[in-house]
């Protein structure tokens, strides 16, 4: 049932698997096709009862504008920012220093660390809500920014202290060594060795964070409420309600929050897939 | 090493502190301390908070009431509960299709033709949007008036019921939305096993004549272990976090029959300030997944045996 490569087999089924290349392809990113065909699609198409047909006419720019215009799109897609890339920061920062201590060092409970970190990365997040909401509302980062930051930095560390610390143990240990022997500190050991070397996973794991906390739906959810701080995807819930009939607008909408991860993914795939395939092609 | 300390220490002429002396075992406290920290915050300690708080009666302010196992006796007279439970189950089965769907696209798109390269990150595309936007979209697909569906099936005289607004299909729509963006996460990772799928052993399998299931089973499949143990342990706890899609597309209806635990745990806290219940609701949904993290950590304690 493996397929052989292609260019052994038969002209004809070359031919086929050609063809069925492209097909395949559509019919699988019929979702997305729909999303953008909506997206341009002009309010008389929708009045006259064309939702799936080609459109008559593409209305993407009145579109667009209608959702800029109408409603606080914009302003949601800088709280999404705003949210995203200190969380990052953080969690890049905590687990550089993490996994370095977990994988440079020999010591007793350090597989205990490692195990807290990974199996608290995969709780279901109803296990943390109450008291987590709670935690904000005594720290008075309750429906602020800060709150969702604090948290995405706290739990996104657990992944990343994971990835970082594998990553920095397949690393040639000679290298710490030699410096140690040096008498170079520890500290400077992480800063001018380590970290230098490690810039591929930090890349792989921004990118993946992006991804994750960009798209993250339910922590906002639950730690803010005034609607002028929430994210793109809570954002997404209010233009639900507003543009109940008007799918070409909601469509736009969407489009436009799904598109920073999208171009994310296609700017840095080689580190996405890098950072989401880590041990599945080993152990 | 411990003689390159030992040196180290030497030269420097007994100046030597307490903490050159353990540097090497408190530097990486110093490092793992800050992460720590905010792990313990803001994950570990809740998750005791609110197995705590699952045996008391609270309404999110005033005083808690401690009831014992008052609140799991109360779940199992709840008939949302045990919906609940059982579309979470159907969940974890239905999505477990997607490592083996993930599998044959992968197999699929496992050729070098031209283009290719492209081809794979367009069947990846669905992981990277957004639930939200993944539940709206299947939403209109189902729509009964003008949906995709039933504008494609109605020419035909086939009608479909209204899916989401169905008791009996509403959870097994959701799921199908679910499936998309896994299957896509499913075949990136067996994408990537099969690149070290070691060619020569295909070839001496085929030589001796296994071909077909046999081949994949037997050959293929052994080698992908690592790739098919990743893709089970984030399918499962992706059904069993399932809360997006059923937050965007039905908020558990119609009449709760497309509820999950996550949902059902959120709409007690937030909407009827059933605090306790809803801890010990989360409680159980922390159980069942307990047995997967469990399972996840013994195999890497497995593989760390004879690591540095």
């Amino acid at each position: 049932m493996f397929p052989r490569p292609i260019q052994d087999s038969s002209r004809s089924r070359q031919i086929a698997y050609k063809v069925a290349l492209p097909i395949s392809l559509i019919v699988w990113l019929l979702p997305m096709i729909a999303i953008v065909a909506t997206a341009g699609r002009s309010l008389s198409d929708l009045n006259y009862g064309n939702y799936w047909g080609i459109p008559t006419e593409w209305a993407f720019i009145e579109n667009f504008s209608a959702v800029f215009g109408s409603s606080s799109i914009g302003v949601y897609l800088l709280n999404s920012v705003i949210i995203t890339v200190p969380s990052i920061v953080g969690a890049l920062f905590l687990s550089t220093l993490a996994g370095a201590g977990l994988a440079l060092y020999r010591f007793s409970g350090r597989f205990i660390l490692l195990a807290l970190f990974i199996a608290g990365n995969f709780v279901p997040f109803q296990i943390l809500m109450i008291p987590v909401r709670q935690l904000t509302l005594d720290l008075g980062v309750y429906d602020t920014y800060w709150g969702v930051i604090l948290f995405q930095i706290a739990f996104q560390t657990g992944f990343c202290t994971f990835f970082m610390r594998n990553f920095i143990a397949e690393l040639p240990f000679e290298l710490v060594e030699a410096a140690r022997a040096e008498g170079v500190s520890e500290w400077k050991i992480l800063v001018h060795i380590i970290v230098p070397l490690v810039r591929p996973a930090l890349a792989a794991l921004a990118v993946l964070q992006f991804t994750f906390i960009w798209n993250d739906f339910f922590w906002p959810l639950i730690l803010i409420q005034s609607d002028e701080l929430r994210p793109i995807t809570l954002g997404l819930t209010t233009l639900k309600g507003q543009y109940i009939s008007s799918f070409n607008l909601l469509a736009a909408g969407s489009l436009i929050a799904a598109l920073p991860p999208v171009m994310m993914f296609f700017a840095m795939q080689r580190h996405f897939i890098a950072g989401l395939t880590l041990g599945a092609s080993k152990g | 090493m411990a003689e390159i300390t030992i040196m180290t220490d030497h030269r420097a002429e007994r100046s030597v502190t307490f903490f050159r002396k353990h540097k090497l075992l408190i530097m990486p406290l110093v490092f793992i301390a800050p992460a720590f920290a905010m792990f313990s915050i803001f994950v570990i300690y809740p998750i005791i908070q609110s197995i705590a708080l699952s045996f008391t009666e609270w309404q999110g302010i005033g005083p808690k009431k401690w009831v014992g196992f008052n609140n799991y006796r109360l779940l199992l007279d709840d008939p949302v509960f045990w919906k609940s439970l059982v579309n979470n189950i159907y969940w974890l089965v239905f999505f477990l299709l997607a490592p083996v769907l993930g599998l044959f696209v992968a197999l699929f798109l496992n050729q070098n033709v031209y283009g290719i390269r492209l081809v794979k990150s367009l069947f990846f595309f669905p992981f990277v949007v957004s639930q939200i936007v993944v539940g709206l979209v299947f939403a209109w697909f189902y729509d009964p008036a003008f949906g995709l569906l039933a504008t494609l099936l109605d020419p035909l005289g086939v009608s479909l019921p209204p899916i989401l607004a169905d008791e009996n299909w509403a959870t097994f729509g959701i799921i199908v939305a679910g499936l998309w963006p896994q299957t896509a996460y499913c075949m990136i990772l067996y994408l990537t096993g099969l690149n070290s799928v070691n060619p020569e052993m295909i070839e001496a399998a085929r030589l001796d004549g296994a071909k077909g299931w046999r081949l994949l089973v037997k050959i293929i499949l052994p080698q992908l272990k690592a790739a098919t143990f990743i893709a089970l342990v984030v399918t499962v706890i992706g059904a069993l976090r399932s809360f997006d899609l059923v937050a965007i597309m039905t908020e558990g209806g119609p009449y709760n029959s497309s509820n999950v635990l996550a949902y059902y745990m959120y709409d007690n806290a937030i909407f009827r300030y059933r605090m306790g219940y809803a801890s010990a609701i989360a409680t159980v949904l922390f159980l069942i997944m307990n047995v997967y993290i469990v399972w996840f950590l013994m195999r890497l304690n497995k593989n760390e045996k004879g690591a540095r």
